[in-house]
């Protein structure tokens, strides 16, 4: 757009400046305040709520919380869950969403359909978790994975993606003689890897956040991933939630706020670390989802 | 020979259906088999007997669906949150949207875009946790601002009429800015002549936004709606379960909490499995009737 000069122009731009300021100022700040707030003193966050800078750094809140079995093993639950998860969902995905990507495939459309109406319909959560205890699942890690392996979205994001790739490169690797399975992993797979990369990032963020399925299908204290965990500490122990069941010896008396916040940022950093790498792909990605379908 | 011919298409792509199977099975185990155990909200289910060997009981479970009093509560609980995610939630990304395209500084705009993307990737534990933490009455950042400021101390958690407000900040505030995208890109496919041809015609800013983005971007905006209307019912398990608590009750059980409880804690499998088959097609009807409706208006629609 050409610079517009005139003095309506100007207050609008200035105008729009300070709006969009303040919305960003109001997104960050909650997270700013939160690790500011686990790196202070207790008494420091007594005597003056609004810390943004501590005065003094102070790491007790992390050491204790490092020296608590518990969030350790929480933490390495959601490591393995993120890991095992992401490749779990990304080796079907992407099988999946090439073999529906193939323009000469008998039932395509069928399939498509059958993908798609899971999308605006479901059985909901009490079927969904017959299925899964009647699979024997309940209680293992495998309940966090494969009842959420493939996300309807994801698949068509990586469909459309794998499509829009030139036919002509798949066509000259056939004749020269190369397989389906070739195709896949040598030309298609290696060409996508903005997608591939994409889609597994937003596939390993669900692990890492993952929650409704631990809930639902987890019983023992010991495989809580880190939300449940964090969920223990932060709202059960305001007292606030409706059952109580199965809060962990860890904490007795109610932790202190720094303590609180110092659960949060571990459990929000690993997102914030691959956030850098995400976003550089995310816009062409995410579009490609919603506006396409 | 045309079946010869279907028969040859597909041994042809033999490899191609080993790939698609893993992908199928999940959703037949997962998304399908499901769909069919909705049949348990017409019988007695008792676990150890299984689908097949629990008795059928008809519409005995509906029937208490609507006499239920906390049905109508959390059929009431729903449409409202609902409809404040219209009202209140669904216009917010198409102005941020707008007004990111008005800004000039690419350096400040990609600023912008990086920070209010950030909340849409933390779970719903995460974001109600930090507002626990800031909202708490002893020390909480929210109370001690209004403390001193001069007024009195609100308890946000544990009232009703604080939950709604909550909610819906907490939903702007996490999925605004990654509402965003969707629209920067259909904005970003207008063609600029419009801008300059508006601009001999001596528009200012507001004009061009009314005349040339907004129904340049109508299509998406109402694809958008569409799809918002057949989430109607989806108002996020996590976010609400996170929230509710024995005070705030009456206002935030929603379908999918109440499935929860009732189905999961208290074992009431039948009657909340038909309480889920409710909402998911009173959704489904009306995704399709918005769908029809859009079309009606002459716009393309989701499907």
């Amino acid at each position: 757009m050409v610079h517009d000069k005139t003095i309506g122009g100007r207050l609008f731009d200035g105008a729009v400046y300070v709006i969009l300021f303040l919305v960003a100022l109001v997104t960050i700040l909650p997270f700013l305040h939160i690790i500011a707030g686990s790196l202070t003193t207790v008494d420091e966050l007594a005597q003056k709520r609004f810390v943004l800078f501590p005065t003094k750094i102070s790491w007790d809140a992390y050491t204790y919380i490092f020296s608590t079995n518990t969030i350790f093993r929480s933490m390495l639950v959601s490591i393995g869950v993120t890991g095992f998860g992401t490749l779990f969902s990304m080796i079907l995905t992407s099988l999946m969403a090439y073999g529906l990507s193939r323009r000469d495939l008998v039932g395509r459309k069928q399939l498509m359909f059958m993908i798609v109406f899971t999308m605006l319909f479901s059985g909901g959560m009490i079927p969904t978790f017959i299925v899964v205890k009647s699979l024997g699942m309940i209680d293992s890690y495998a309940a966090l994975i494969v009842p959420t392996a493939i996300n309807a979205f994801n698949l068509i994001i990586l469909r459309s993606f794998f499509q829009n790739l030139p036919d002509g490169l798949e066509e000259s690797a056939k004749i020269d003689g190369c397989t389906d399975w070739g195709i896949l992993f040598r030309i298609v797979i290696p060409l996508s890897m903005p997608a591939i990369a994409t889609i597994s990032l937003f596939y390993a963020v669900t692990y890492w956040n993952t929650y409704l399925p631990a809930i639902l299908y987890i019983d023992s204290a010991e495989k809580w991933p880190i939300q449940v965990l964090l969920r223990q500490i932060v709202i059960l122990a305001s007292g606030l939630t409706a059952d109580s069941s199965g809060f962990s010896g860890d904490f007795v008396t109610p932790p202190d706020q720094t303590i609180k916040m110092a659960v949060i940022v571990v459990a929000t950093v690993p997102v914030l670390l691959v956030y850098p790498f995400l976003q550089k792909y995310f816009d062409k990605g995410a579009l490609l989802g919603s506006v396409k379908g | 020979m045309k079946k010869h011919d279907l028969r040859r298409r597909i041994m042809k792509n033999k490899a191609i259906y080993l790939m698609i199977l893993p992908g199928l099975l999940y959703f037949v185990l997962f998304k399908y088999f499901p769909m069919w155990g909705l049949v348990i909200s017409f019988q007695e289910y008792r676990p150890y007997d299984g689908i097949l060997g629990s008795d059928w009981v008809g519409f005995k479970h509906y029937q208490r669906l609507f006499t239920e009093p906390m049905f109508w509560t959390i059929f009431r609980n729903t449409i409202i949150l609902f409809l404040m995610n219209l009202i209140f939630f669904f216009p917010v990304p198409i102005i941020l949207a707008i007004l990111l395209n008005e800004v000039r500084l690419q350096a400040f705009k990609r600023f912008v875009q990086t920070i209010v993307y950030i909340p849409h990737f933390m779970s719903w534990v995460i974001i109600v946790s930090i507002s626990f933490v800031m909202v708490t009455m002893d020390g909480g950042m929210i109370n001690e601002g209004l403390d001193a400021m001069g007024m009195q101390k609100i308890n946000f958690l544990l009232s009703d009429e604080w939950f709604r407000p909550m909610y819906i900040v907490q939903v702007i505030w996490r999925e605004a800015g990654w509402g965003t995208i969707v629209y920067l890109a259909a904005i970003a496919a207008i063609d600029p002549q419009l801008y300059e041809a508006s601009r001999m015609d001596g528009a200012n800013r507001f004009r061009q936004i009314w005349h040339i983005t907004l129904p340049s971007i109508r299509s998406v905006i109402v694809i958008l709606l569409i799809l918002k209307i057949g989430d109607v019912l989806e108002l996020g398990f996590e976010h609400v379960y996170l929230l509710l608590n024995a005070m705030n009750r009456n206002v935030a059980e929603i379908f999918d909490t109440y499935v929860y409880t009732a189905g999961l804690k208290q074992g009431q499998f039948s009657y909340s499995t038909a309480v889920g088959f409710f909402k998911s097609f009173v959704g489904l009807v009306l995704v399709m009737s918005a769908n029809w409706l859009a079309k009606k208006f002459g716009e393309e629609g989701v499907y």
